[in-house]
C-alpha cells in the first residue's frame, strides 16, 4: 500500500523560525530511504543535512533552492512504500510502552517539536471560575485571549497563601526538614503525631528525639528488629515501656560520667548485725541499703549540688527543697524506682521504715504513683545480685545515682598488713553538666568515709 | 620548571591501539573473555545507531534537540560496563551510551529530547540518575550521593560524569574538594572530548586535566577515551577502589567529540576537518571490530547479525518516539513530592477544572 507523506519544514534549533533552502539532494522520482539525505537547509544556528522520515519515491518538491521557508512549511512529499505499524527491533529490559494515543491532531505527517498546530483550536468557556480565586482581569470580546495581570512574584506568592489558607492544617504533611524527616522515618516516628516547637510550626529534630523516647517499644533506632527462625517477641508494655522511655531519655539528655570506689565496711556490717539485735528495730528491716541511705543522706546535705537538677531552657541549677530519695527495685514487672519523701528529714528508724515500706510495695506491684514519680536521688543496690558495680543511668529528672556492690569478704592493705576485710565498690553517675568532678568525687568520698565510719553520720549532721 | 607535554599518547593508558593491537599495562591488567569482548562491541555499534538514529529525528522535527555522542562510544561503553548494582551513575546530558549500560531504554531518553517528558526514568531503578542539563551541577549530587553510600556503609560507589568543559566550573571543583576530604566513594569520569561547544580545550586548562586530581588529594588517570578496553580496565580499578574506602579517583578519557555540540552547533565554524580526520583514525569502533576479526573471534554472520539488530532498534525508535504520549498534566504534581501533600493535591484538581473549561471550538 502506498500512500503520499508530507515532510514540513521542523524547528531545526531550538526556537527557530524559518531556513533556507540551500541545496535539494534529491529530484521527483528518486527513491529515497529513510534517512538517506533530502535536502540541505541553513538556519540561522547552521546549514545541516535533512534525513528522510520515509522510504519511497519523491512525489514532489515544495520549494526551490534559495527559497526562505517559515518552520512548518512543507517540503517534499513522499509516495511511502511500507505501511508502518506495529514495533520492532530490540530493547532493553526496560521497555516503554508505545501503546498509548499518538498525538492529537498529528496524523502520519510531521508530530515533532515545533508544529502546534492541531486540528481543532480551543478556548476557554466565557465565564468559567478562575482557576487564580481571587479577581480575574476583565474578559474581552468572546474569542479573544485573556492576557493575564501581571504580579510581582510576592503578590502572586501571598494570594496563594490566603487561597489555601483555610486548608485544614492536620491535613496537611507535618512540617519538616529533609534530615528530621529522615530521622523521623529511621525512628519509626509518624510526623503527624509530633508536638513541633520549631519555628513556624516545623517538627525540629529534638521534637522527633524526644517522640521517640516516649515511643519506644522494642525497637532500635534503625527500626524493627529483624527476626529468624527460633526467635521469640514479647511485647513490651507497662513497667518496661517506662524503664525504656526513662533510660532512652537518659542517654539522649543527660551527659554523665561514672566514679567508683572500693571501701571498708566492715565497721557498717557490724553496725547493721547490732541494729538488727536492738529491740527499736525489731519492727523492721535493717539492712546494708539502710547504712547507705543514711550515708548518702548525710552526704548530700555537704553537697548539695548532687540533689539538684540541671534546667536546660533557663540555664538554671534548681537545688531541691527536699531529698526524695528513690530506691531501685527490681520487681516482677521490671525495675521501678520508688522513693522515701522527704527523707532527710526522717530519723534512722524512720528512715528503716519507710525504706522496707516502699520497697516491699515496689516489689509487690503495689507502689503508687506518687512513689514512684518525682525522686531527686536515686540509691540501686547491685549487691544482691552478687556484682560489684557498674555505670548506672541517672533517672530523668535527677542528678546522680549510687550503686553498691556485695559486700564480701576481701583481703585489704591496713598500714602494711594484708588483712582480711569486709568490702563494698560504690559507683555514682552524675550530671556533669554542672556537677564537675571535684564536687562529684567530694561527695563519693564523703559517703565512703561514713561507710568506713558510720560515727561520722552523728559527727557531720 | 617544565610544564608536562600536551601530548596524550607519552602518558595515557591503552590496552587497544588505533590499530587493533592489544597491548599491556602493568597497572591495568585486563583480563577479558571473547564473549566480554564481542558484547563490548555490540554496545558501541547500538549505542552509535541509537545517536545516529536520534541525530536524524531531531533533523525529521521529532525531537527538538539531541546531544551527539559520536567519537565517544568507547568512553561511555567502558565506564558504563564498570558499574555493578548499586553503583549509582550521574550523567550529564550527552551519556547515552551509559543508559545504554544501565538498562534504560533509549526511547525514555528521546522523550526527554522530544519534550515529552522531564525525567524519564526512576533513578533509582537503573542506577542512573536523570540528565543534568546545567553544566556541573550532577558533580556535587554525586559526591552527595557518595557520602550517603558512606553513611550506609553500602560496599558501592558513585560514578560521575563530564566534560573538559565542566572542568573549570566552580561546583566540579567544590565537588573534588569535597570528595577528597570526606574520602567520599565516588569516581569523577571526564570525557576530555577536547570541545566545550566552540571553546577549545586550551581555553579551560594549561595542564593535563588529569593532573588537577593530585592537587585536591587524589589521584588522576588519562585513558585512551577511543579505547574501550582501557576505559573499562581503568574504570573497574577505580570503581573498586571507591568501593573498597580508597577514595575518590578522577580518570580523564582522552577522546574527541566528532558531531556538533548538539544538533543546534555548527562546528564547522570554528574547528578545522583535518582535526576531525586526524581523530577519525582513532575511531573507538574499528579498533574492536579489527582487534575481533584478527584474532578470529567472530564468524562471518557476526558483522551482519549486528548490523540487522541495529537497524531493528533504529525502526523501534522511529516508530516509538511518534507513539510517545503527551504527558498528563497530574504528573508535574505527582513528583513534586514524595509523599501525598494536601496542597499540591488541591492545586493538582484545580489545575485540572482550569482545563476541563476549555471547549472546542471549529478552527
Amino acid at each position: 500500500m502506498s500512500n503520499d507523506l508530507k515532510f514540513c519544514l521542523p524547528d531545526l534549533g531550538e526556537g527557530l523560525t524559518e531556513g533556507e533552502v540551500l541545496r535539494w539532494l534529491v529530484a521527483a522520482g528518486d527513491t529515497v530511504a529513510i534517512n538517506q539525505p533530502l535536502v540541505e537547509v541553513e538556519t540561522a544556528k547552521a546549514a545541516v543535512e535533512l534525513p528522510s522520515p520515509y522510504s519511497g519515491t519523491v512525489v514532489a518538491l515544495h520549494a526551490a533552492e534559495g527559497d526562505l521557508l517559515p518552520v512548518g512549511a512543507p517540503l517534499v512529499t513522499i509516495a511511502s512504500d511500507v505501511d508502518t505499524d506495529g514495533e520492532s527491533g530490540i530493547s532493553p529490559s526496560d521497555s516503554v510502552s508505545a501503546e498509548s494515543e499518538p498525538h492529537e491532531g498529528t496524523g502520519p505527517l510531521l508530530v515533532g517539536y515545533g508544529v502546534t498546530e492541531s486540528a481543532t483550536r480551543r478556548r476557554r468557556r466565557v465565564g468559567a471560575p478562575s482557576p487564580h480565586g481571587t479577581e480575574r482581569p476583565e474578559a474581552g470580546p468572546p474569542g479573544e485571549p485573556v492576557k493575564p495581570v501581571r504580579h510581582g512574584g510576592l503578590e502572586v506568592g501571598r494570594a496563594a497563601e490566603a487561597k489555601f489558607a483555610d486548608i485544614d492544617a492536620s491535613a496537611v504533611t507535618a512540617r519538616a526538614k529533609p534530615p528530621v524527616r529522615r530521622l523521623a522515618k529511621q525512628l519509626g516516628i509518624d510526623l503527624a503525631d509530633v508536638r513541633p516547637t520549631g519555628r513556624d510550626g516545623t517538627v525540629t529534630r529534638d521534637d522527633v528525639e524526644a517522640a521517640a523516647a516516649l515511643q519506644l517499644a522494642g525497637k532500635t533506632s534503625d527500626g524493627a528488629a529483624r527476626t529468624v527462625d527460633g526467635d521469640r517477641r514479647e511485647p513490651v508494655r507497662g513497667v518496661m515501656r517506662s524503664m525504656a522511655a526513662a533510660m532512652t531519655e537518659s542517654a539522649a539528655t543527660i551527659p554523665s560520667v561514672t566514679e567508683w570506689v572500693e571501701v571498708d565496711v566492715t565497721r557498717s556490717a557490724g553496725l547493721v548485725d547490732r541494729m538488727k539485735g536492738l529491740p527499736e528495730y525489731a519492727d523492721t528491716k535493717v539492712t546494708p541499703l539502710l547504712l547507705v541511705a543514711a550515708a548518702c543522706l548525710t552526704a548530700l546535705h555537704r553537697e548539695q549540688r548532687i540533689n539538684a537538677v540541671f534546667d536546660a531552657v533557663a540555664q538554671e541549677i534548681v537545688y531541691r527543697g527536699a531529698v526524695q530519695l528513690g530506691v531501685a527495685v527490681a520487681s516482677d514487672r521490671g525495675l521501678v524506682v520508688p522513693h522515701v519523701g522527704d527523707a532527710a528529714a526522717l530519723t534512722l528508724h524512720e528512715l528503716a521504715v519507710a525504706l522496707a515500706d516502699v520497697v516491699s510495695r515496689a516489689r509487690s506491684g503495689t507502689a503508687t504513683p506518687t512513689d514512684l514519680v518525682g525522686g531527686t536521688f536515686t540509691i540501686t543496690n547491685v549487691g544482691v545480685f552478687g556484682v560489684d558495680g557498674g555505670t548506672p543511668m541517672i533517672t530523668p529528672g535527677q542528678s546522680a545515682i549510687l550503686a553498691f556492690g556485695a559486700w564480701r569478704q576481701k583481703p585489704w592493705v591496713e598500714g602494711d598488713q594484708l588483712v582480711v576485710r569486709t568490702t563494698s565498690t560504690l559507683s555514682l553517675s552524675f550530671d556533669h553538666r554542672f556537677i564537675d568532678g571535684a564536687t562529684g568525687s567530694r561527695f563519693l568520698r564523703d559517703v565512703a568515709d561514713i561507710l568506713e565510719e558510720p560515727a561520722l553520720l552523728h559527727l557531720w549532721t | 620548571m617544565a610544564i608536562p607535554a600536551h601530548t596524550p599518547d607519552d602518558t595515557f593508558v591503552q590496552l587497544l591501539t588505533p590499530e587493533g593491537e592489544r597491548v599491556e599495562n602493568a597497572d591495568f591488567p585486563l583480563d577479558i573473555p571473547d564473549d566480554e569482548l564481542r558484547s563490548l562491541y555490540r554496545d558501541l555499534v547500538l549505542v552509535r545507531r541509537i545517536d545516529a538514529e536520534a541525530t536524524a529525528l531531531q533533523r525529521q522535527g521529532e525531537l527538538g534537540l539531541w546531544a551527539q555522542l559520536l567519537g565517544q562510544e568507547a568512553a561511555q561503553v567502558g565506564a558504563g560496563r564498570a558499574l555493578i548494582s548499586g553503583d549509582m551513575a550521574f550523567p550529564t546530558y550527552r551519556e547515552h551510551g551509559v543508559a545504554w549500560c544501565r538498562d534504560v531504554d533509549p526511547l525514555r531518553l528521546l522523550g526527554l529530547f522530544r519534550g515529552t517528558t522531564n525525567g524519564g526514568w526512576n533513578p533509582a531503578d537503573h542506577g542512573f540518575a536523570l540528565y543534568a542539563i546545567v553544566t556541573g551541577d550532577q558533580c556535587p549530587q554525586a559526591v552527595g550521593y557518595a557520602m550517603g553510600l558512606q553513611h550506609d556503609a553500602a560496599e558501592n560507589a558513585a560514578m560521575v560524569f563530564f566534560g573538559d568543559g565542566a572542568s573549570s566550573q566552580g561546583d566540579v571543583n567544590e565537588s573534588f574538594i569535597w570528595a577528597s576530604v570526606f574520602n567520599a566513594p565516588v569516581v569523577f569520569f571526564c570525557q576530555n572530548n577536547q570541545w566545550a561547544i566552540s571553546e577549545p580545550l586550551e581555553r579551560q586548562t594549561r595542564i593535563p586535566l588529569f593532573q588537577r586530581a593530585w592537587g585536591f588529594g587524589f589521584p588522576g588517570v588519562r585513558v585512551d577515551g577511543n579505547d574501550v578496553l582501557a576505559c573499562l580496565a581503568v574504570s573497574r580499578q577505580m570503581m573498586q577502589r571507591a568501593r573498597d574506602g580508597a577514595g575518590p579517583a578522577l580518570i580523564e578519557a582522552f577522546t574527541y567529540r566528532m558531531g556538533a555540540h548538539t544538533t543546534s552547533d555548527d562546528p564547522t565554524r570554528y574547528r578545522l576537518d583535518t582535526d576531525v580526520e586526524a581523530w577519525r583514525l582513532r575511531d573507538p569502533l574499528e579498533r574492536v571490530r579489527s582487534f575481533l576479526h584478527k584474532q578470529q573471534l567472530v564468524d562471518d554472520g557476526f558483522f551482519a547479525e549486528l548490523d540487522n539488530e541495529a537497524e531493528l532498534l533504529a525502526q523501534r525508535l522511529r516508530d516509538g518516539v511518534r507513539a510517545l504520549p503527551d504527558p498528563s498534566t497530574e504528573e508535574m504534581f505527582a513528583h513534586a513530592y514524595a509523599e501525598p501533600h494536601a496542597l499540591v493535591e488541591r492545586q493538582r484538581d484545580e489545575y485540572a477544572q482550569y482545563l476541563a473549561d476549555f471547549v472546542a471550538e471549529d478552527a
